[in-house]
């Protein structure tokens, strides 16, 4: 599975689209029904699924996925679990489609690093994302995902200066993730103005593609946010919709985002 | 004498677990940090406000009724419930707000369980003329109304926070939130030695004045260093401020207590010394409550200021390498603690001072006469009386007392 997700950006590339990295969360509203979502989503023409795993204490998160992950713990959902459960059966229905984990780290570290990354690995999923690790905390983890081939992606932030930004991107493995506001995750109406320009800089620094998250939820927001990166994430707007009105809701969402995304 | 193996590491604990989008702020935070403490002018600054505004030093009262009914060491107060506001709380938002107003920030946000850290940052700002917004859980505001009063009385805003336990966990969640959001324009002032890098050694330095100050009133009052300190321990600011001077005097005896709340083995309670496992919670590798998934268990205490699931990473050390002593006292044992307190010496202790004093009598007698054994009285208990008073008078304690 090694370059699932080069490969995934790649396929969108050669399609003439900025990918879509969707987001949803495992386990809202129950480990079952969040599978219906994630296939939904790539229905939707997701490229890439960001498995969200509840955290009780989500300090990167806004008020939707806060939500959502307090719906998924009620349920019953854990990272053994979605590993065991959610992780093959999405994997079962969307062949194609690169998994990409998203919690934080004390979810991982209960679980133990090396039996993460192994796990993860036998089950299928590509990369993690873990909003609280910044690089100065992830060498050990960093090791343990190595051995296995799971690439850990690192996040940008509009506060990184452009030296650190260099820094971080300079080890990136599957793609490099763009906060593109100040702020937790979830919907906004504007977008910050020289985000073009930042999303541009990391770019030339990166070896690895570079997408935009937090904040985007229209077709609008993706079109210009998706020329200047490689793809976007959307996560609040699908993880709205799927509760709202279910998987039909997060396809939607998925297809109207993919629309803007057409170059 | 220093604990700190590596910057913003205790051991094992410590570090900076953030989103990314706060690294920078907390690497400028420990750059204007570094450079305040190189200024003697700053700590002049400090300890100036400290000496007119909150009327340090504190004293160290000799409470010689409990001495007696407990027949072992001599046993003195150490009196933080005698700072301004209330608490020690205040020692560490003098310097924090200084320290934000030297960096040229206009806004704080600080975070509130019992509320006493609120109280002395909202009094901190006003001080200083800074927009002070405060975060606190649901929970807490509805058992705290007198300290959220206050707070309001000295013109700040206090948000209650309605995810989660509503108690301070998620108060530090949500304004760590906000922070995010906001981070270039404000200063978040952590009340405890707890979060990410460099808070813990912040808050740890300047709530150190509480154990600089025994240090020298000892010399003075009994002519040695105590041969024990105790304190109570939720996040441990006041613990650690009381215990850090003393690290390296092997003769002194550190002893931390935690919330037993309804007991160790009813699953509800706040010792995450005693019972904790590894874990990241607010930015700092620690000992934290937390199940076999990594899911942040919600800590009980009857005292809404030892209500939290984590501890600070430089009491994870010092408890793991065994320099400071750990016990716990029960809902039920700190009431008795403070009943009796109050009726012994006249004082009114803090649900969460009552914690040390519950497990204080057994500590003197094991010391003995001819011994010296110092209890931080951390605040005072005025904003805990309606909730005591809401338990009735407990008939065992009409009687002993």
């Amino acid at each position: 599975m090694s370059g699932e997700i080069a490969e995934a950006f790649a396929r969108a590339k050669a399609r003439g689209e900025g990918a879509l990295v969707a987001y949803a969360m495992a386990g809202d509203p129950d480990l079952a029904r969040s599978v219906d979502v994630f296939a939904a989503c790539v229905e939707g023409g997701a490229d890439i699924l960001e498995i969200g795993v509840a955290f009780s204490d989500p300090i990167a998160d806004g008020p939707v996925i806060q939500a959502a992950s307090e719906r998924a713990l009620k349920a019953g959902s854990t990272l053994k679990r979605v590993l065991d459960e959610v992780v093959p059966a999405v994997r079962a229905r969307c062949p194609q489609t690169p998994l990409v984990v998203m919690t934080y780290v004390n979810v991982v570290m209960a679980l133990g690093e090396e039996r993460y990354a192994k796990l993860a690995r036998e089950r299928g999923v590509s990369g993690t994302i873990l909003p609280d690790l910044p690089p100065e905390e992830s060498a050990g983890l960093r090791e343990a995902f190595d051995k296995e081939g799971l690439e850990l992606i690192p996040l940008c932030a509009p506060t990184t200066s452009p030296a650190r930004a260099e820094r971080i991107v300079k080890d990136a493995r599957g793609f490099v993730y763009c906060v593109s506001v100040a702020g937790v995750t979830g919907m906004r109406s504007e977008l910050p103005a020289n985000l073009s320009e930042r999303l541009e800089m990391v770019r030339r620094s990166s070896p690895v593609p570079v997408v935009a998250g937090f904040g985007i939820s229209n077709a609008e927001q993706a079109r210009v946010v998706g020329a200047h990166a490689d793809g976007v994430v959307v996560g609040s707007a699908i993880v709205r919709a799927a509760q709202a009105d279910g998987p039909a809701a997060a396809r939607q969402v998925c297809a109207e985002i993919k629309r803007g995304l057409k170059r | 004498m220093d604990t700190q193996t590596a910057p913003g590491r205790f051991g094992r604990y410590g570090g900076r677990y953030v989103p990314e989008t706060l690294v920078p702020a907390l690497l400028e935070l420990e750059q204007a940090y570094a450079e305040a403490r190189k200024d003697p002018a700053f700590d002049e600054q400090v300890a100036q406000v400290l000496r007119e505004f909150v009327g340090r030093e504190t004293p160290l009262t000799p409470a010689r009724r409990l001495t007696e009914k407990w027949g072992g060491a001599e046993v003195w107060l150490k009196r933080e419930d005698l700072a301004h506001t209330g608490a020690h709380k205040i020692n560490n938002t003098i310097g924090q707000v200084l320290l934000a107003r030297r960096m040229g920030k206009k806004r704080v946000i600080a975070e509130t369980g019992a509320g006493q850290h609120g109280v002395a940052t909202a009094t901190a700002c006003a001080l200083f003329g800074l927009t002070c917004e405060v975060y606190m859980g649901a929970l807490d505001v509805e058992r705290q109304a007198l300290n959220v009063f206050r707070m309001k009385a000295l013109g700040a805003t206090v948000r209650p926070v309605e995810s989660g336990s509503r108690t301070l966990k998620d108060a530090m969640n949500e304004a760590m939130r906000v922070w995010v959001s906001q981070v270039e324009d404000t200063y978040y002032v952590i009340g405890s030695a707890a979060g990410p890098h460099p808070y813990p050694t912040i808050v740890r330095d300047f709530q150190s004045v509480i154990g600089r100050e025994i240090r020298t009133q000892s010399l003075v009052a009994f002519g040695k260093l105590p041969d024990a300190i105790i304190a109570c321990i939720g996040g441990g600011s006041n613990a650690i401020g009381a215990l850090h001077p003393f690290l390296g005097d092997a003769s002194v005896r550190l002893v931390g207590v935690e919330a037993g709340g309804h007991g160790l083995d009813s699953g509800q309670h706040g010792a995450s010394l005693t019972l904790g496992t590894e874990g990241v919670l607010h930015g700092s590798r620690s000992l934290v409550l937390q199940d076999e998934h990594g899911q942040i268990i919600e800590a009980h205490s009857i005292s809404a200021g030892l209500d939290y699931p984590g501890v600070g990473p430089e009491l994870a050390h010092m408890a793991k390498t065994g320099r400071m002593e750990v016990r716990t006292a029960t809902d039920d044992e700190a009431l008795a603690a403070f009943y009796m307190v109050s009726r012994t010496e006249g004082i009114l202790p803090a649900l969460e001072s009552s914690h040390a004093f519950a497990r204080a009598g057994e500590l003197a007698r094991e010391l003995g006469k001819g011994k010296y054994l110092v209890i931080n009285c951390s605040g005072r208990g005025d904003k805990d009386v309606a909730t005591i008073a809401a338990r009735g008078m407990p008939p065992a304690i009409q009687e002993k007392a």
